[in-house]
């Protein structure tokens, strides 16, 4: 096996055996001596203050340990860090309905949940804004790892003296939740006042520091673990508060205490995506050019902490264009503090994007990918720097070929069979990369079989998979000889599970750390190929035991890795065959073909489950996704998956997904690696969205689609 | 916690005595229903009674003139049944329909016709205003999320629809439910098996305590067997449907038809029969659309669309011309 193969093999999951036989061991499956068990009081109005909270009835409850409230929880020194500036049970304001006002502590789960619903609480109801689009023009800039704002050229006067057409709509698209398949837990255990975490976490760090701050102890003094994740899209991603109401629910009944999330708490507890009013405005000349883009947006945030999406994050660097003007605002609401969802910012924001463009087409009369093509942009057109790689142009025409895009007709309503509208719709899809620093260490034993640690998490994206591949082409052995130790804050510190960061960085230092490997183990074959000398053997031959290496790797720039000199991205194109029943409105998704610049790809099996995943998440934006807010109640109305529609296999037609496979960018990686998780969410609604117009003739600015929209003559 | 006695009963006399003296009391069948209702804290039973092993009420009696169906019998072997499938199609589509092959599997047809309503506020993690699941707490889905919910037949107590596409369907091909209670056995038309919600709508159905269902017998006719069952519904699967048409349809060698039976399922608290059109369709050839329409749209003059349901009325209708057509294919 040469080194480029071991390291790009299209390798199953090493873990998948373990997954579907059951013997993976998720937070929740973790009993360790002495455990018991806490459910929580969700508050039931939006906003307010408690006035009396009963627990008789709950303390006398059989099995129960304790009933913790405001009145008698002990008292965090600090939540910094923390998804929200708040710990709840700490005080008597009731800021969001479903948040936890009280904590049952109990010897089975089912004690703790029965006494939950015997505590007494009665509040003072005060007024609650809850619906943010009625309040789209009053938000706030909110700081977060981009600038809310940004300004290149002059919008208003390319409006006015350059534009020949002028597309001006606004656009909507739905809150939106998680809904990973393993809720959120935490097992916290106090061991002689050092703390032990289980927590079902994209991030083994985030808890440490926030839980180190809370109880006042050196971070040394918590450890974190986190085998397996049964998902997460962000709902893991930030420390949320009931990572910290475990450790104080353990310290008060001095036992080690699970705290499991229902299903229903799944949507009060650890944000979601927000909702977004958009507007979109483009400009260009009759022959295509973009003289022109502005795109505004508003979303909610909590009464009590900042969030914001920045929907135009994509529409920065998307296409060539002199003047792009992107402006985005927060309205607080009494709802839970969002946070990012595959995919934060350009999920959203493209849908808008990506539509308005579709009318541009439509207004100049153009085919909608010679648009893209017209206007393509060869360099980060708002930060004025050369992208690190970008293939962009490859995928347009690689996607528009294995999907037939030059038979469309171009006018809508051209195509039908039997009761089906049939159209075709395309999107670009850009999206951010994130990178974080990371850490490694790689061990060979003297039987050869080699070790990597680090503590990242694998979160269903095939993490025990594909590190050990990347050590594997550096050391030129055969992945299978290697295993890897994560999710454990004792081992060497990584970043998060999230923003599709973790081949890339945490594959970076892996890749470091086995490159030192090899350059000891060189030295040990006397400047020989160690792989053909075998590890094992070289070891044995020097009496060594175990020889090991650590290895790093930091992206530089800011909190997300982003420098000044380079725009680093992932692209796609996306096309979309969509079958509208034209009586019955019904819109299908009957075609997809995503053809993605995401750079050098590890391990293509695991690559395409991620990117499909991705897509099928765009397809519940498009067509079935929504979080529905009742304003009477303050709360989500649904908070079950019966309720919030994801789409089922029957939905999901056969997904033409592919990579531009020759592309390597170690520009934004040593390992050439930029991220996938979340670039296949983007794009594919607005694919959807400008297909439904191509077979009905209807132009939709609200996702998701309903066939109530449909459903004209 | 809340403790619970669980039973099995051995014959149907003893369940319905049973439930009549207790009114704690709930029959279990299946599972796939109460269950969902134990969780949500909807009942609170203190005495579960399992019906599943009753004896008799497990056959499926493909009669030429009917079709007996045992209350026990599951919703996965109704459907894979040869003679429902030629003979009552709108039965056979409306059970392939509904839920998953793993809930069908072990689902009963009884326990299928006691489904309760998929309102959301009815069936949320905590008991909000909800005058089905809490007599005199009020409807938040009055002035709330009503786009799923009733355009015919509501009342200012409660606007929930009845979910089961097997009811529907089974309305439409007038078969009746029979009911076992303290006094004997009773039969109904399941038309008439669902009550409107009026000041009650804690009562889904005229089932009295004490009685349980024991058979469904669906009358053979040319009509049932030229019937077809249309679901509407989002996802393309494992869903509620949003509206739904049974509709049974005879025509004479011109394509005119004889005699048509149509019921609506998502849009009333039970199944809703839509009488008039189907007298109306009378006479009509089967091929005018334009006609079609003016028989049948008359009988949504008395729907009363909520807040964003309204487009229900044009689905419904656009769905009854559709599952007419289908109807006559399906011959």
């Amino acid at each position: 096996m040469t080194r480029e193969a071991a390291t790009t093999a299209a390798r199953s999951r090493v873990d998948g055996p373990a997954k579907v036989t059951g013997t993976a061991r998720y937070t929740a499956d973790i009993h360790p001596d002495g455990l018991v068990y806490a459910a929580l009081v969700p508050a039931t109005v939006p906003s307010g203050r408690i006035t009396a909270i009963d627990t008789e009835a709950a303390r006398s409850a059989s099995g129960v340990l304790a009933v913790i409230t405001h009145e008698n929880a002990p008292r965090v020194e600090t939540v910094e860090g923390l998804a929200q500036t708040w710990l709840p049970v700490q005080d008597d304001l009731i800021r969001h309905e479903g948040q936890p006002v009280a904590i049952v502590v109990a010897e089975t789960t089912e004690q703790a949940q029965y006494a939950a619903e015997l505590v007494r609480v009665t509040c003072e109801r005060s007024p609650a804004r809850l619906d943010f689009r009625a309040h789209r023009d009053e938000g706030h800039p909110v700081p977060t790892f981009t600038e809310p704002d940004s300004t290149v050229g002059d919008v208003d006067a390319a409006l006015k003296d350059d534009a020949e057409v002028i597309v001006d709509q606004r656009y909507r698209t739905a809150d939106r939740h998680h809904n990973p398949m393993e809720p959120s837990a935490t097992i916290a255990e106090w061991r002689d006042g050092d703390l032990l975490l289980y927590d079902a976490t994209q991030h083994v760090w985030g808890p440490r520091a926030v839980a180190a701050a809370a109880f006042g102890l050196e971070p040394e003094r918590v450890r974190v673990r986190c085998d397996f994740l049964g998902g997460g899209f962000g709902a893991k991603g930030y420390s949320w508060p009931h990572e910290l109401l475990a450790p104080l629910a353990a310290k008060v009944v001095g036992r080690p205490v699970r705290l499991l999330l229902t299903r229903a708490q799944m949507y009060t507890s650890h944000g979601r995506q927000t909702g977004t009013e958009q507007r979109v405005t483009l400009g260009a000349k009759k022959d295509g050019t973009l003289v022109a883009i502005r795109h505004a947006s508003a979303t909610p945030t909590s009464v009590a902490d900042d969030y914001i999406e920045v929907c135009a994050a994509g529409t920065r660097s998307a296409y060539a264009c002199p003047a792009i003007e992107t402006r985005s605002r927060a309205v607080p609401v009494n709802l839970p503090i969002p946070t990012p969802m595959r995919a934060p910012h350009e999920g959203p924001g493209m849908a808008a994007l990506e539509i308005a463009m579709d009318e541009l087409a439509v207004e100049l009369d153009t085919d909608p990918l010679e648009l893209r093509l017209r206007n393509y942009a060869e360099a980060d057109p708002t930060k004025g720097v050369p992208f690190s790689s970008k293939r962009l142009r490859d995928c347009y025409l690689r996607g528009a070929e294995r999907f037939g895009w030059a038979g469309r007709p171009a006018k809508p309503r051209q195509m039908r069979d039997g009761n089906d509208l049939v159209g075709w719709g395309m999107a670009t899809a850009i999206m951010s990369t994130f990178r974080f620093p990371a850490t490694a260490r790689v061990s060979v034993d003297r039987d050869g079989n080699v070790l990597i640690e680090a503590g990242s998490q694998e979160i269903g994206g095939g993490t025990y998979t594909t590190m050990p591949q990347i050590a594997a082409g550096v050391l030129g052995i055969d992945p299978a000889r290697v295993r890897l130790a994560l999710g454990d804050t004792a081992l060497p510190q990584t970043g998060g599970t999230f923003g599709s960061s973790t081949t890339l960085s945490v594959g970076s230092a892996v890749a470091d750390a086995a490159r030192k490997l090899e350059v000891k183990l060189r030295g040990l074959a006397d400047g020989a190929d160690p792989a053909r000398a075998g590890l094992g053997r070289l070891l044995s031959h020097h009496c060594l035991d175990r020889l090991e290496a650590e290895g790093s790797w930091a992206p530089g720039g800011n909190a997300v890795g982003e420098g000044p000199d380079l725009s680093i991205a992932t692209f796609g194109a996306v096309f979309a065959e969509v079958r509208v029943d034209a009586d019955l409105g019904l819109p299908r998704l009957s075609r997809l073909t995503g053809v993605y610049s995401a750079g050098r790809i590890i391990n293509p099996k695991t690559a395409r489950s991620q990117i499909t995943g991705g897509m099928i998440w765009g397809l519940g934006q498009a067509l079935l996704e929504e979080s529905d807010v009742d304003v009477n109640l303050g709360r989500f109305v649904s908070k079950n998956l019966a309720g919030y529609l994801v789409p089922v296999n029957a939905d999901v037609p056969h997904l033409d997904a592919s990579f531009i496979e020759d592309e390597v960018d170690q520009r934004a990686s040593p390992v050439g690696a930029k991220g996938i998780g979340e670039l296949g969410a983007v794009g594919v609604a607005p694919a959807i969205a400008n297909a439904v117009h191509h077979a009905t003739g209807i132009r939709v600015r609200t996702l998701p689609i309903r066939p109530e929209t449909l459903l004209v003559d | 916690m809340r403790p619970f006695r669980y039973e099995t009963v051995a014959d149907p006399a003893a369940a319905t005595a049973a439930l009549a003296q207790d009114p704690g009391a709930l029959l279990i069948a299946g599972g796939t229903e109460v269950v969902n209702w134990l969780k949500e804290g909807i009942v609170r039973p203190t005495r579960l009674l399992d019906v599943s092993g009753l004896p008799g009420l497990g056959a499926i009696d493909a009669r030429p003139d009917e079709l007996a169906i045992g209350a026990l019998v599951t919703m996965a072997d109704l459907a894979d049944c040869e003679t429902v499938r030629r003979d009552y199609p709108a039965v056979a589509e409306a059970l392939n329909r509904s839920a998953s092959q793993q809930l069908r599997n072990m689902a009963t047809i009884g326990g299928n016709l006691l489904q309760r309503t998929r309102c959301p506020y009815f069936r949320a993690e905590t008991d909000l205003p909800c005058n089905k699941r809490r007599p005199g707490s009020g409807c938040a889905a009055i002035g709330g999320a009503d786009r799923t919910l009733a355009i015919f037949g509501w009342s200012e107590h409660c606007v929930a629809t009845h979910p089961s596409d097997l009811a529907v369907a089974l309305a439409a091909l007038d078969a009746s439910v029979t009911l076992r209670g303290l006094g004997g056995e009773r039969t109904v038309p399941v038309a008439e098996f669902y009550r409107l919600p009026g000041d009650a709508p804690e009562r889904d159905t005229v089932l009295d305590r004490g009685e349980l269902i024991t058979a469904v017998t669906v009358p053979a006719s040319a009509t049932a067997r030229n019937s077809w069952y249309l679901k509407v519904r989002e996802r393309v699967s494992y869903e509620f449907a949003l509206v739904s048409v049974a509709a049974g349809v005879q025509v004479d060698e011109d394509g005119t038809i004889t005699d048509a039976r149509i019921a609506l399922g998502g849009v009333a608290h039970g199944p809703w029969r839509l009488h008039e059109a189907e007298a109306a369709l009378n006479g009509v050839s089967i091929d005018d659309t334009p006609a079609i329409a003016s028989a049948v749209n008359p009988a949504f003059n008395q729907a009363q669309p909520r807040l964003q349901n309204g487009f229900k009325v044009p689905l419904a209708q656009r769905a009854v011309l559709r599952t007419l057509t289908t109807a006559v294919g399906a011959r």
